[in-house]
């Protein structure tokens, strides 16, 4: 997992290491924080799909920056302020073949996922919706694909409808079927479900709501980092995630769009950067995608995630998912194993996510004995309190894997777990 | 680094799983919800007064183990308390939970209360203690409220 942010070498298939010797100690070297201790215990990590530890490379990415070409970007004549503009492009150019868009110029760099939807709901739906229009997302959704769509509904007068799903946490297709009419405008509906691990047949999704004539967005914060995606095979209109949940720094994502839909939206935010030239008369507008990115953008994020990306895929997005499926069939049967523990989402097709709740016991109290233990998990409603009004559960605890954990580490998990059912026995 | 058996003792375990005073009260004088949306406990609390003093007070909800001892301890410390001793109670047990320094010290006169002086070591965690206490002061206050710790 060599290689320098100055040796990005533009795209080039990379060629991932082989399943057979896919080596997860050698992996986990390149995460220098997975060697820490906590409460005195070697740390188990297991708050991936809250954020994902950071590979030094990407560390390293940031390093240089700071420390040998950093200057604004676009702006300035100087050697410095060319070099960082081009670091900048370059890792658009990265993240628009990772998901294969047709062009970087398609590829807008936000804060993350949660503004990549608000930036939709506001520039693509507020002109384009009326009073009696529809907005489908699911009964799965996070916060964050919930309310900036409720806030345009208020606006707009449109209606949010609401996919529902089985006691497994599957989506339900045939139900979405339904709710599909010619009143649909926007179907927004996340990939991978972070607070039950539910992935959701994405390409179906798509294909259904275009019959109706309606846009796509699909929630990619919790699928980027498990597995290959193809924004040209979906063929979704916006398709948006989160760097720092893709072993990326905070602060950055990403909203992808067709170039036909960005070209119509207006502006989301006015500054610098996003204009050609302003008067007090008139403002002509910038090009794509900069007519999107208002002011200094994050660029240490964005060489960040151009870092990140060339990591994952010096790893393999196949070998990660073939590893991970491996973690989270092991996790769900030890977990099943134990007669206190109830699984929240049990679907047929998962990321490597598990939920759970244990008898008598409120989550809150098993991420803290948990945490004793060097354990990290995450507790709570995951910001998605709807599902967890469908499961009847205030809160569940969530072990969420990555490809750096390992089966000893699910191991410490189970036996953490039977230590909290001894304290509240 | 601090043990287990610091936050959850015995006393906490057991007022966890038989809490006191557990219900609502026939027309209380005061009623308030508390909600702590970071790990979803809701709790009501009810009051019955006599003149200034708490005659009687109950609580519902669910919550984790630390919010339902805590809820459960304190209506076994207010009963027959001053609304004066209440706030003093409250302002004390608040510096509990949040000063470093002598448990001892700080606990002094609090009777059961004092078992909470771990929770100090778990940031996290004093929201899930202060949960009811927030909670029966909204319901003193506002006869009628809804509160969050957030």
């Amino acid at each position: 997992m060599q290689s320098k942010a100055e040796q990005v070498n533009d795209g080039q298939a990379t060629r991932p290491i082989e399943a057979a010797s896919f080596d997860v100690e050698r992996i986990r070297k390149d995460f220098p924080i997975l060697s820490r201790t906590v409460n005195g215990k070697p740390l188990v990590y297991l708050d991936n799909a809250a954020t994902t530890q950071k590979p030094s490379v990407v560390t390293a990415s940031i390093c240089h920056l700071h420390e040998s070409t950093n200057a604004n970007i676009h702006r300035g004549v100087h050697r410095l302020s060319i070099e960082t503009t081009q670091a900048y492009e370059k890792a658009r150019l990265r993240v628009a073949r990772f998901i294969g868009a047709a062009s970087e110029t398609e590829i807008i760099f936000v804060r993350g996922a949660t503004e990549a939807i608000n930036l939709v709901a506001q520039s693509f739906g507020r002109p384009n919706l009326i009073e009696g229009d529809e907005i489908i997302v699911s009964n799965l959704e996070h916060h964050a694909n919930i309310v900036p769509w409720q806030i345009l509904c208020e606006q707009t007068g449109a209606r949010l409808r609401v996919v529902p799903v089985d006691d497994d946490g599957n989506f339900l297709l045939d139900e979405y079927q339904h709710l599909l009419t010619q009143k649909t405008k926007i179907v927004a509906i996340l990939q991978g479900s972070n607070a039950l691990g539910t992935v959701v047949p994405v390409h179906a999704v798509t294909r259904m709501a275009h019959e109706y004539g309606a846009k796509v967005l699909i929630d990619g914060a919790q699928a980027v980092q498990h597995h290959e995606v193809d924004v040209r095979s979906i063929d979704c209109d916006f398709y948006v995630f989160s760097g720092h949940k893709m072993y990326a720094p905070s602060g950055i994502g990403i909203l992808y769009a067709k170039e036909e839909l960005l070209d119509a939206m207006p502006p989301y935010q006015g500054g610098g950067e996003m204009i050609k030239s302003v008067t007090f008369e008139q403002t002509i507008y910038n090009d794509l995608p900069h007519k999107f990115e208002a002011g200094t953008p994050n660029i240490e994020g964005a060489i960040g995630l151009g870092a990140a990306i060339e990591y994952l895929e010096n790893v393999g997005l196949s070998n990660i998912a073939a590893y991970e499926d491996k973690l989270l069939d092991y996790a769900t049967t030890r977990l099943a194993e134990i007669p206190e523990v109830r699984l929240i989402g049990t679907a047929k097709e998962k990321v490597s996510v598990v939920s759970f709740v244990v008898e008598g016991i409120h989550p809150h109290d098993i991420g803290t004995v948990l945490d004793q233990e060097g354990v990290a998990i995450r507790t709570g409603h995951h910001c998605a309190q709807p599902i967890m009004q469908r499961f009847g559960v205030p809160a569940t605890a969530r072990a969420s894997m990555s490809f750096y954990n390992t089966h000893d580490e699910i191991d410490r998990l189970i036996d953490a777990i039977h230590t909290a059912i001894g304290v509240f026995a | 680094m601090s043990e287990l058996t610091d936050l959850y003792q015995e006393l906490i375990l057991d007022h966890n799983r038989s809490p006191r005073n557990r219900g609502r009260l026939e027309n209380p004088d005061g009623l308030a919800q508390g909600y702590n949306p970071l790990c979803g406990d809701q709790i009501s609390v009810s009051v019955k007064l006599d003149g200034d003093r708490i005659e009687s007070i109950k609580f519902e909800g669910s919550g984790c183990a630390i919010s339902t001892a805590s809820a459960s301890l304190m209506t076994q410390s207010l009963k027959g308390k001053t609304l004066e001793e209440a706030g003093e109670l409250f302002n004390r047990f608040h510096k509990l939970l949040t000063e470093e320094g002598n448990a001892e010290e700080l606990g002094q006169g609090m009777g059961k209360l004092k078992v909470f002086s771990g929770v100090c070591q778990y940031p996290a965690r004093v929201k899930c203690a202060t949960l009811a206490w927030h909670t029966v002061k909204a319901a003193l206050n506002n006869k009628e409220g809804n509160i969050t710790t957030e």
